[in-house]
């Protein structure tokens, strides 16, 4: 075209189209560095929590010990030598403890240094002696050189975070300080892997307290919820979407069950500590309760994920099914639900990531009991994760604080192999369009 | 209004009878008093603007329109003198007699084998493994589509190209043995090559089925069809031999839709 | 009839209306200019109208070459198939139209030659209502008028009577002295061309009657006196 095209209106100018199209291009760069930086802050926030977080706890996943030389004597333990184990159980392992402490620095002869000694011990490692002959009670009568822990002090003495002098906040005399440093220079005190925190249950002693109680209570909990919901909110929004026909009958249901997911968790709390445990009579504090509570929070959930993903499978391929004479249960089964199935699976595992990160209704149903033994069934008492971070985020010793983090770490992982399962599963289920 | 009523067929054997055919949307009046005789072994093709309630009609004939919510029939249909809205009537059973074509090619996300094994499957129509091949072999060929994938039955339908998936919907419909065949639009989404390809079969087809195809391309319904029905705001207009709806229409409105005139 | 959709369609059909309009125009004063020039005797007219006739030649090429342009890019159906098909045919008949009247004039420059003879007077009676008829039927055409062109399609019948009583009069003109022979043999010839240019007309007739009903005109034509004898009656089941 060689002619020039006459502008519209005369008010309309080459100068002014092009300043108008800078004018354009400046707010879309506004925007982009708008959103550029929105997303900044974000990862600054959540590097901000993640630094915190695993600086404050990675030092809970060490544990300060001590190696001692500990004679299994007959004589002590045992002096009947029967081998019974009720009387193994009850035996004084502490003795072993002190007589090996006491052959390590012969000169604490007077009684406030033999305190001073055994104050250096948790005063659970005699139990860790105890759960090691009962395993095995060949060990009767034999030295081992064997790793303990120290208490909670020593640990955090080694770990740094208290200072050796009475002004650093230090609690240690000038023996203690002594004795520790020579044990530190044998060879005999170091911070270990402190596989107490994945193998205890709770523990009033911080060095004791380990996630085991708490990672097996949502375990059960979750296994329960996954169980009922997943079928439960499958079915359900099946037959809403499916077979129910549209009436103001359905569209109340849809209303209510969209009102649900809004309520806050805690309802779902008072609501199961009436029925589950009132009414019906379940026990207290158990994950089969936590469970259904956790239920009654992601039912909604999941219905409305289902509903969507059943939703997004496109109408041409219940047509296809229908008009070759399929049943509509069958169009469901052969077509719509596999179709719908990564989309249901990425819900279902949002909802279970949500309600493992639940407190509210735990709360209320009692898994906040301080329970010492990790379950062996979801009948027996127990906590979950986020319950037990609130407990000890709720204890004021110092060993609980680096605790409180690692068990943070340790649910977020939790939740980091979820949505890497739901990754997984939708990968695997997604089919391609034609 | 039709110019087909009554007028006595002595040669062509009557496939499918609607009378007095009234649909209802909630309250929008869809389909207005249709009488409509379509013959076997034909091909017929329904004309009109969109929104004229052929695809609508269409839809009346494997009883599709049930699964709309608010939708209603009246007056009668029948195929071969059965009532196709009897109370008793089994709507599966229907549905394989009257096999259905789609406007986009709409094959299941599965291999070509099971999309073609698909229908005689759920109606238990094959005894054996062995059957059930021979049925797919024979509908693959019967819709052209064989040659072009025999090697390759195991894979995903949904990687033919557009035209090769109308043909597997055609081969996974006729699967089931149908006696009537409706196709809604069954090219609008193909290229001038496939369309052609998609055409001939019809062409074939109809040795051994009755055809309703709904198409909005008048050249499509002038090559393929024998006789043409034109729709226009929910009424059959007229319906005719194919040859003299496209010379010599007997309604203005047909005339004034055929050549063009209004939208 | 309402307009297409497309607009553009709508242009090239009033252009393909517009190209016959003028054909049949042309024709229609060529078949005019003929007559005239044989009345008065003008051979330089009668030159011009030979050297005319290639005019309308072209202008059937021309149709040609358009309507087969809409056959191919609007796939013309119903109505609008009719009337592009019926200007190919009607644009066949304005050139053999215009052919016969070139003939008449080439004809006329014969005669100019040679003395006048008395049957001159009767073939432009003819000669007119032949020309009448042709503008009736043009202006059939142009308003797509099928009544009118009924009317024409009757009045051949007239145009057989007077070329039937034409002859008649030559034949006695003849027969009465051998040297009449040449003029109203090329009379004859001229009267024949003529009468053919009716039947042509009655043609565009049938055709109008087509484009407008899509249904050829069936009853047999009303046939005045001829110069033939009947056929036989006998059915040959055609």
């Amino acid at each position: 075209m060689t002619e020039m095209v006459e502008p519209l209106t005369a008010s309309v100018t080459v100068a002014g189209v092009n300043a108008r199209l800078r004018r354009r291009y400046a707010v879309d760069r506004w925007f982009r560095a708008l959103g550029v930086s929105a997303i900044v802050a974000a990862l600054t926030f959540l590097i901000l929590l993640l630094g915190t977080i695993i600086g404050q706890g990675y030092t809970a996943f060490a544990q300060s010990q001590i190696r001692l030389a500990i004679t299994f004597d007959a004589a002590i333990l045992d002096p009947d030598g029967r081998g019974d184990p009720a009387v193994l159980g009850t035996a004084d392992y502490g003795r072993l403890i002190r007589q090996s402490l006491e052959t390590l620095f012969p000169d604490a002869t007077e009684r406030a240094q033999r305190r001073e000694l055994s104050r250096l011990m948790s005063p659970g490692a005699d139990l860790e002696l105890r759960g090691m002959l009962l395993a095995d009670p060949s060990l009767m009568g034999r030295t081992e050189e064997i790793w303990l822990p120290t208490s909670s002090p020593v640990d955090q003495l080694v770990k740094g975070h208290t200072g050796r002098t009475a002004e650093e906040g230090g609690q240690f005399t000038d023996g203690e300080l002594r004795r520790i440093d020579r044990l530190r220079s044998d060879g005999r005190l170091a911070a270990r892997f402190n596989k107490w925190l994945f193998t205890q249950g709770d523990s009033r002693q911080p060095e004791l307290a380990g996630l085991a109680g708490a990672v097996v209570g949502s375990f059960y909990s979750l296994l329960v919820t996954v169980l009922l919901s997943f079928p439960l909110g499958v079915a359900a929004a099946v037959y809403l979407e499916e077979f129910a026909r549209q009436s103001r009958w359905t569209d109340i249901v849809e209303v209510n069950i969209n009102n649900l997911a809004a309520v806050p968790s805690i309802v779902f709390g008072l609501l199961g500590l009436e029925i589950f445990l009132n009414v019906l009579g379940l026990p207290r504090s158990a994950p089969l309760v936590g469970g259904l509570a956790l239920t009654l929070v992601s039912l909604p959930t999941i219905i409305i994920a289902a509903r969507v993903a059943l939703k997004a499978v496109p109408p041409w391929v219940r047509e296809a099914a229908l008009a070759l004479g399929a049943s509509r249960l069958q169009m469901v089964t052969h077509h719509v639900l596999p179709l719908a199935m990564p989309g249901i699976l990425t819900g279902t595992i949002i909802g279970m990531a949500r309600a493992v990160g639940e407190t509210a209704p735990l709360l209320m149903i009692g898994m906040v009991a301080f329970v010492v033994n990790v379950p062996a069934t979801p009948v027996d008492p127990a906590t979950a994760l986020p319950v037990q971070i609130y407990l000890w985020a709720a204890s004021p010793e110092r060993g609980f604080v680096e605790r409180t983090s690692a068990a943070i770490i340790v649910l977020l992982c939790f939740l980091a192999v979820m949505n890497a399962a739901a990754i997984y599963l939708r990968k695997r289920y997604e089919r391609r369009w034609g | 209004m039709s110019n087909s009523d009554g007028e006595p067929v002595a040669s062509a054997k009557i496939k499918v009878v609607a009378r007095d055919v009234n649909v209802f949307y909630s309250d929008k009046h869809a389909l207005k008093a249709v009488n409509l005789d379509v013959r076997a072994n034909e091909v017929t093709a329904l004309i009109g603007p969109s929104g004229c309630g052929k695809s609508t009609f269409l839809r009346c004939l494997n009883r599709m329109n049930d699964l709309i919510d608010g939708a209603r029939v009246t007056g009668t249909i029948a195929i071969d003198q059965q009532d196709i809205y009897l109370k008793d009537l089994d709507v599966v059973q229907l549905r394989a007699r009257v096999g259905m074509v789609f406007q986009k090619p709409n094959p299941f996300p599965k291999s070509i084998f099971d999309n073609v094994a698909y229908g005689p499957r759920i109606h238990g129509l094959a005894g054996t493994g062995a059957e059930l091949e021979e049925i797919v072999v024979t509908s693959l060929k019967r819709a052209g589509l064989f040659e072009e994938v025999k090697d390759r039955l195991n894979e995903a339908g949904t990687g033919l190209s557009g035209g090769q998936q109308q043909r597997l919907c055609i081969a996974r419909a006729i699967a089931v043995s149908p006696e009537v065949i409706l196709m809604d639009e069954p090219c609008s989404a193909l290229d001038p090559i496939a369309t052609a390809k998609v055409e001939e079969l019809i062409d074939e087809l109809r040795q051994n089925y009755t055809i309703i195809v709904v198409t909005h391309s008048m050249q499509q319904a002038a090559r393929v069809s024998q006789r043409t029905a034109f729709f226009h705001l929910g009424e059959l207009v007229e319906v005719g031999d194919t040859e003299q709806i496209f010379t010599n229409p007997n309604h203005k409105l047909t005339q004034g839709y055929i050549t063009g005139r209004f939208g | 009839m309402t307009e297409h959709t497309v607009r553009s369609y709508d242009e090239e059909l009033s252009h393909l209306n517009n190209l016959i309009a003028r054909m049949g125009g042309i024709a229609e004063a060529q078949l005019d200019a003929s007559i005239q020039a044989l009345i008065r005797r003008n051979s330089e007219q009668a030159g011009k109208i030979i050297a005319a006739d290639a005019k309308v030649d072209d202008m059937e090429h021309e149709v040609h070459a358009f309507t087969v342009r809409l056959l191919a890019l609007r796939q013309p159906v119903a109505h609008d198939l009719r009337f592009i098909v019926g200007a190919l045919k009607v644009s066949g008949d304005l050139e053999r139209i215009a052919d016969y009247a070139a003939n008449v004039a080439k004809r006329a420059l014969v005669l100019n030659q040679l003395p006048p003879v008395p049957p001159m007077a009767a073939v432009p009676r003819l000669g007119r209502l032949v020309q009448e008829i042709l503008k009736d039927v043009l202006d059939a055409y142009v308003d797509q008028n099928q009544e009118k062109a009924l009317r024409v399609w009757k009045r051949d019948e007239e145009v057989d009577d007077m070329y039937t009583g034409l002859f008649r009069e030559l034949i006695t003109y003849m027969m009465e002295d051998p040297r009449n022979i040449t003029p109203c043999i090329h009379l004859m010839f001229i009267a024949k061309n003529i009468e053919r240019i009716g039947d042509h007309a009655t043609n565009i007739a049938e055709t109008i009657h087509y484009l407008v009903n899509g249904t050829p005109l069936l009853d047999a034509r009303p046939k005045g006196t001829s110069v033939l004898p009947e056929p036989p009656p006998a059915g040959e089941g055609n």
